[in-house]
């Protein structure tokens, strides 16, 4: 195992839960330093667990770790002066104002006394919390309460920055709002950002590379463009102008394609071959009086990736009629 | 680790101040009771043998206790809302001391604790009471009433950080106000006359504990009384801290 100073490497990472539940089964990674990481996947994949323990918060079972160039098994305390992490659930006290998370964290994190008060107000105004520093948390939205999260693990200057789930429960302004931030600290100050999320989206636009988690293992990795070149074809939908020729329309569809996931009342495959497939589609589908009310193409996206490689959509899907066998 | 305490004794004690309901009740409830039983068990002083003059002054000692019952359920609570919120995670992951956490957080309750026993000691002095201790009698009592206050509070910082639960903490409140009511907080043990009762309040550490506060006003310096009262506050404190801090161990488990 290579040392990185600022990134993290991972070697049969594992935590089996009482009664034999392996959360995570053995996973490894790497992240270089400065990149944002994203770690995809649905509830329950493991992604909580993989941050619990790349955090020092949870001892693995199995394998090993290090972050910022020390163990996380050996090295804890090491570990934890180098990260910064905004867990899964804002963890904030009601009862506190935003200045007063900042100045008790300062605090516990060792900060020079006489630094502390410009160093809370200055990563208040960061986050745009200096209007509401004095208002108690529990007045807070669900947006303040998370950029009040990532200010607090950014007190102590992290070289790593864990991110678990952050923009969970976000509209989209404050999700904007967050990824803008993330990417700023990333690019602009050359923290490492290792980022848990199930939204496919932002991953997409966020993460410089991905890795995909389902049943406490990495089921594919890559930056987004490999990923979705892995897949390589397109998704054609067609929806028919009578509901009674749905399938039909499915049949004729078979030929050129495999059948995936479609929204309500409709038809999708991906296709065997390129877009110049087409024309050849529509005069199958012509050839037998079929006529079509929708037909639209989609370009492959992290989500037919997911899909592909657990068999069911990311976002609450069906499972995939016939799943793809990509290996890891 | 003394700017860790002090800054989790400030945030015990902000917690504290910004909900009216922790306050009130732990100060104004007891001073009720009080005079409630000051008023209607004032005969019980012409029983043979009753150890006071007035009820008052046999009765102020309660007040005490029951304030030390809700700083166990103040400081269960808080802890338990904590491993909630996740709020001990991010404490985990800071460089902070675990003995800093307990310290801070039941030096905040004691804060509070000590603010209510002034009052009482007050209220009482204003009422009337007869305090037999003499001045240095004033702060010995009060010691002895942190240490009791201590010792629950530190009970339910167990309860609290074992459970994880607000409502498990506060489930505990009813065990420790039967405990108080099967005591010699009404009458003397000598003085009570169901056996079952005096039995039962004879084995229950909080007679002395009461007895042990008591003892400033109705007697003055009862050297056994206070041996009694401050080593069962003494053990109590030293085991429930100890387990509070077993309890945080397993709560705050990392790396």
């Amino acid at each position: 195992m290579t040392i990185l100073p600022n990134g993290i490497e991972v070697e049969g990472l594992a935590r089996e839960f009482k009664g034999g539940v392996r959360a995570v089964d053995g996973i490894d990674l790497v992240v270089e330093p400065g990149e944002i990481y994203g770690f995809l996947g649905p509830n329950g994949a493991g992604k909580s667990t993989t941050v619990l323990m790349l955090t020092t918060l949870l001892p693995p079972t199995a394998g090993t770790a290090r972050v910022a160039g020390h163990d996380i098994v050996r090295e804890g305390p090491e570990v934890r002066r180098a990260i910064g992490a905004a867990l899964q659930e804002a963890a904030l006290d009601p009862l506190l104002t935003g200045r007063e998370h900042m100045r008790l964290q300062t605090t516990l994190q060792g900060v020079p006394k006489e630094e502390r008060v410009a160093r809370g107000d200055a990563l208040l105004e960061r986050v745009g919390l200096m209007d509401a520093a004095d208002r108690k948390v529990r007045g807070y939205s669900g947006g303040m309460k998370r950029r009040l999260d990532l200010a607090l693990a950014l007190v102590h200057h992290p070289r790593i920055l864990f991110l678990d789930e952050p923009t969970t429960g976000l509209d989209p302004q404050s999700r904007a709002d967050m990824w803008q931030e993330v990417a700023r600290l990333a690019h602009e100050d050359g923290v490492t950002v290792f980022l848990t999320t199930q939204y496919l989206e932002e991953a997409d636009v966020l993460a410089d590379r991905i890795a995909i988690i389902d049943h406490g293992r990495i089921v594919a990795r890559g930056t987004p463009d490999e990923l979705k070149a892995e897949i390589g074809r397109p998704t054609l939908e067609v929806e028919p102008a009578e509901a009674g020729d749905r399938d039909a329309v499915a049949a004729a569809l078979e030929r050129f394609g495999t059948p995936v996931t479609a929204r309500p009342g409709a038809v999708a495959v991906r296709l065997h071959g390129a877009v110049d497939q087409l024309p050849e589609v529509i005069r199958a589908l012509d050839g037998e009086g079929l006529t079509v009310a929708d037909f639209r193409l989609h370009a492959p996206t992290l989500d037919d990736v997911f899909l592909a490689k657990t068999g069911r959509k990311l976002e609450g899907g069906e499972p995939s009629a016939e799943p793809e066998a990509v290996p890891a | 680790m003394r700017s860790q305490v002090l800054e989790m004794a400030r945030r015990s004690i902000l917690q504290t101040l910004r909900q009216p309901a922790l306050i009130v009740p732990p100060i104004v409830f007891p001073l009720i009771m009080m005079a409630i039983n000051t008023g209607g068990l004032h005969a019980a002083t012409n029983l043979p043998g009753f150890p006071a003059d007035t009820y008052l002054d046999f009765a102020i000692a309660v007040p005490f206790m029951q304030c030390s019952l809700f700083a166990c359920i103040n400081a269960g609570a808080a802890l338990a809302r904590d491993v909630e919120t996740g709020f001990l995670k991010r404490l985990a992951m800071t460089p902070m001391q675990r003995a800093a956490l307990l310290i801070g957080h039941l030096g905040g309750v004691m804060v509070v604790s000590f603010v209510s026993a002034l009052i009482y000691v007050a209220v009482g002095f204003a009422a009337g009471m007869d305090f037999k201790a003499g001045a240095l009698g004033v702060p010995a009592l009060l010691v002895l009433a942190m240490l009791v206050a201590l010792s629950f509070a530190a009970l339910g910082a167990f309860v609290g950080l074992r459970s994880g639960s607000g409502e498990t903490v506060q489930g505990f409140f009813p065990l420790f106000f039967v405990l108080l009511f099967l005591s010699s907080m009404s009458l003397p043990r000598n003085l009570i006359e169901q056996d079952w009762f005096r039995f039962i309040a004879t084995y229950n550490p909080v007679s002395y504990l009461i007895e042990g506060i008591r003892s400033f006003i109705i007697t003055g310096w009862d050297g056994e009384a206070l041996a009694l009262g401050f080593g069962i506050a003494l053990l109590v404190a030293v085991a429930a801290v100890a387990a509070a801090s077993s309890a945080l161990r397993t709560r705050l488990v990392r790396t």
